[in-house]
């Protein structure tokens, strides 16, 4: 089997004397899509932010396509190929979203020059669908076309693994059904998917495979059916009427 | 953008006309105005486009003046002692800045200014080294007063000239639009893979190095410094008020923000002499309440994203290069607006 492109061992966070993220270890295959799921205060986007380098971890070791990165910050992890959305949209407010988008090509996805940042930006939010407000400042986006800003601003800093936290958030049914399209469309370009969702249906439908977290600890692993019926997951996650249901 | 060069050379030029007035007050307001503007477009790198109020500028003339002095007391000369206080300055502020811009906000801003005061308390403590509160005389230069002024007018109009060459650079540059990113949101700057440290260290240090010329230049120009004037708190306050007059994070507003003040200054505030402080607070208040944006932001209502504006945009829908889901999304989207509405 090769390298995994992410290698995550024993990672520990602690806030005081809460251990928010808790000994978990797995790896990650490149050109897979892998939903993390769990209940809310899992840990789930704690483990995002050590991955990025947001937080650094109390202990345990990261490597990434081979190389360890512990302790890198935000900005060297972006360089490195690891891009991700916030669950609360971080855009440049007063900036144009072609800006927006541009900043990252220019910065994490190397654009030689501005004028090729905002040609590549323009490519990217025609993928997911923002070409028509590319000059209007962000501030001014609905949620939705904000969730869709953050995507192309990470693919636009031309990432090997993209961790999208909770991007269906907030958004209707008929927005999720294209979001399912748009992501299934990233991980068809070749770019590894971690993402953190909610929606059962989005996870069904979209991961090759799932890590569950529970009170910071990695408690089941595997496709989505065998997890699904996992009686640790139902009874800590996903409840048993749910798992009747799966399974009827 | 090209419009706002062609008036500051134009501008330019005109200061470098005023001697053949053959007047030396409007030879030595012409210099006041080349400082100002300097000191004023200097700032804007940290203050407008990075969003970082600093307060630092009268320690770097100050440092810049004392340096300038100490090294032609030295026996160096003039231009070269100018040289050195740049680089004296510009290494100070690396290093202040790597600290110092840890803090935002007001934090920042009050570090900032307390190292004017703390410049200045060491200036005025080591009497070995800066002649305490007695100062230091610096040689006058040969050649009558008239040379002298015109000499320091165009050392000043030159200083003008690499602030605002150093702004264009910064402006259309990978610096500049970091430094406007990190203005924006510093958490997603650094996300987008922007070294938010360095940036913010590399603004910094820019805009402390015309400060040290300018202290320099003036410290010549005067023939002689003493803390308070060199160390002047006043002198720190006014230049991020003529940025604000002129418009913040623009290339032409520090310079008539800058311009304005000083004129406003000498010819207003004159009259005034106990009150002109007073009328700079007044200023202060007036601008934040009503012109957030400037002079400049009278003009142009979105003057922070002018670049963009030129970039083009075709109403058509997505081509058929486009990936289907993006078509598919874009009517969705539209369409759910109604909805969410």
């Amino acid at each position: 089997m090769n390298t995994p492109l992410l290698q995550v061992a024993g990672l520990t966070k602690r806030f005081g004397g809460i251990a928010a993220v808790n000994n978990v270890s797995f790896d990650l295959q490149a050109g897979r899509i892998v939903g993390l799921i769990g209940p809310n205060g899992a840990g789930k986007t704690t483990l995002v932010n050590l991955i990025t380098g947001v937080h650094q971890a109390s202990s345990g070791s990261l490597r990434f396509n081979g190389e360890d990165v512990s302790g890198q910050r935000p900005f060297e992890s972006a360089l490195r190929g690891l891009s991700r959305t916030f669950q609360i949209v971080q855009p440049f407010p007063k900036m144009s979203v072609l800006d927006n988008v541009a900043a990252g090509a220019l910065y994490a996805g190397r654009s030689p020059s501005l004028h090729q940042a905002r040609d590549e930006a323009m490519e990217h939010l025609e993928f997911v669908g923002l070409r028509a407000l590319a000059n209007r400042p962000a501030a001014s986006l609905t949620l939705p076309s904000r969730k869709r800003l953050e995507l192309a601003k990470s693919l636009a800093m031309r990432p090997k693994l993209l961790l999208l936290d909770e991007v269906n958030a907030g958004l209707n049914s008929a927005e999720i059904v294209a979001a399912i399209e748009l992501i299934r469309a990233i991980a068809a370009r070749g770019i590894t998917v971690l993402l953190i969702e909610h929606l059962m249906k989005v996870v069904f439908s979209l991961c090759d495979d799932l890590l569950v977290l529970h009170h910071g600890e990695l408690i089941a692993r595997g496709e989505p059916q065998t997890v699904a019926n996992d009686p640790t997951v139902i009874e800590a996650y996903l409840g048993s009427k749910y798992a009747q249901r799966m399974a009827g | 953008m090209k419009r706002s060069i062609a008036v500051f050379i134009v501008f330019a030029i005109a200061i470098a006309l005023v001697p053949l007035g053959g007047n030396n007050f409007f030879v030595q307001q012409a210099t006041f105005v080349a400082m100002y503007c300097t000191l004023a477009l200097s700032w804007n790198l940290i203050g407008g486009y990075a969003g970082y109020p600093s307060f630092a500028t009268a320690a770097f003339v100050g440092l810049g003046a004392y340096a300038g002095a100490l090294l032609q007391n030295a026996g160096i000369p003039m231009v070269f002692a100018w040289a050195g206080a740049t680089l004296v300055t510009g290494v100070f502020a690396a290093l202040l800045g790597f600290g110092l811009l840890r803090m935002k906000g007001h934090y920042f801003a009050v570090g900032s200014i307390s190292i004017v005061e703390v410049l200045r308390l060491i200036a005025s403590s080591w009497s070995s080294l800066t002649g305490g509160g007695e100062g230091l005389n610096l040689p006058i230069l040969a050649g009558g007063p008239e040379f002298a002024g015109r000499l320091y007018l165009f050392a000043m109009l030159s200083m003008m000239v690499i602030a605002f060459g150093m702004t264009v650079w910064v402006d259309r540059g990978r610096l500049g639009f970091g430094l406007r990113c990190i203005e924006q949101n510093e958490d997603a700057a650094d996300m987008v893979g922007i070294n938010v440290t360095r940036y913010k260290t590399m603004g910094f240090t820019l805009s402390a190095l015309c400060c040290g010329t300018v202290g320099a230049i003036s410290a010549s120009w005067v023939a002689y410094i003493a803390p308070t004037d060199a160390f002047s708190i006043l002198m720190t306050l006014k230049v991020p008020v003529m940025v604000l007059l002129g418009g913040p994070g623009t290339i032409l507003g520090p310079v008539i923000g800058a311009t304005g003040f000083v004129l406003l200054e000498q010819t207003v505030w004159a009259q005034f002499l106990d009150y002109n402080q007073a009328a700079l607070g007044i200023v202060i208040v007036l601008l934040i309440f009503f012109l957030p944006g400037g002079l400049l932001g009278l003009t142009r209502r979105t003057s922070r994203i002018p670049a963009t504006a030129a970039h083009p945009v075709s109403q058509e829908p997505p081509a058929a290069t486009g990936h289907p889901a993006a078509v598919e999304t874009v009517t969705q989207a539209q369409s759910s607006k109604g909805v969410h509405a």
